[in-house]
């Protein structure tokens, strides 16, 4: 994570308004619409996904659990809830920022780096994870271009989250 | 070896019972390589892949698919002897094909996604967590004899 690929044209703009994390991805104009209008219709539901997203995480990877020991992880739960409508706001805030993913994320960056020192391993896990989920809300609008637009956000997000790290 | 639970083992034999092999396996393998486009590295001999439509139609890609999902099935039979089940697959993957294990993982997770998309609401967290078990298994077992 934090490599500067080169894709053309892209790159040189992206390279040019890297700030200072140094170089930045930034997704394509196409792969930005895609996200934007899913989270259109998504509306007020992303907390619905993003809970389920947790859920989902949880059960097919009980490791992720050791993060969590003290909250109440049973399905239904308040807590894993609240939790899920945190994600969804840094999602929602990562969609209106899109351009600018590292600075928008950095406070999350440094609060997953340095306070709750999660394994960034786990980021990837939970973004599989929300992908399962819309894939199964959203069978008719998941798209392999959406599927592929999405994963990408999703790097970039993790990408950004991780930025703190050392 | 994979250990799954016997309410695990139901649940994916129940889900697979209902899975439309030919177009699953396509619509996985073809999902892969537009998401994850260097893994078209291994198909050049499949003609157009330029472009998420061009994957989709194309009737190698979902001939492919079929053929990788049947062995996927293989792999859901023989959950005791997974290594054993496909040994010869991994020497063909190490040897001729020369495809790094780590696309393995990469497919198990769309097939995962793929699933989702057809099941819906009986791919229940329970269902999902049973079918990574068995994806990684099978991503395991086909890395196995690498060297």
């Amino acid at each position: 994570m934090g490599t500067c690929r080169s894709l053309g044209a892209g790159a040189a703009l992206a390279e040019a308004r890297s700030g200072a994390r140094g170089c930045t991805m930034v997704l394509s104009a196409a792969d930005q619409a895609a996200v934007r209008a899913l989270w259109r219709k998504l509306d007020t539901n992303v907390g619905v996904y993003t809970t389920e997203a947790l859920e989902r995480t949880f059960v097919a990877f009980p490791s992720t659990k050791t993060y969590f020991a003290h909250l109440d992880l049973r399905p239904g739960s308040a807590q894993v809830k609240a939790h899920g409508q945190k994600v969804a706001d840094a999602l929602t805030l990562a969609v209106n920022h899109l351009d600018d993913l590292p600075r928008a994320l950095s406070a999350l960056s440094d609060l997953h780096a340095h306070k709750l020192q999660v394994n960034p391993v786990n980021f990837k896990l939970l973004g599989h994870c929300l992908l399962v989920t819309l894939a199964r809300h959203y069978p008719g609008d998941f798209s392999p271009a959406l599927q592929a637009s999405l994963d990408k956000f999703l790097s970039h997000v993790i990408w950004a989250l991780a930025s703190s790290y050392r | 070896m994979v250990h799954l639970t016997a309410d695990e083992k139901a649940a994916v034999s129940g889900l697979w019972g209902k899975v439309n092999v030919d177009e699953v396996g396509g619509e996985a393998l073809g999902r892969l390589l537009v998401v994850y486009p260097w893994t078209q590295r291994f198909f050049t001999s499949f003609g157009d892949l330029s472009n998420a439509a061009a994957v989709m139609g194309n009737s190698k890609v979902k001939a492919h698919g079929k053929k990788v999902l049947n062995s996927f099935g293989e792999g859901l039979k023989n959950l005791d002897n997974l290594k054993g089940t496909f040994a010869s697959l991994s020497e063909l993957h190490c040897d001729k094909l020369h495809v790094d294990p780590e696309n393995f993982k990469l497919l198990g997770n769309v097939l995962v996604v793929v699933l989702a998309r057809h099941f819906g609401k009986e791919f229940t967290p329970q269902v999902q967590g049973a079918f990574q078990k068995l994806a990684l298994g099978v991503a395991t077992a086909l890395a196995h004899k690498y060297h």
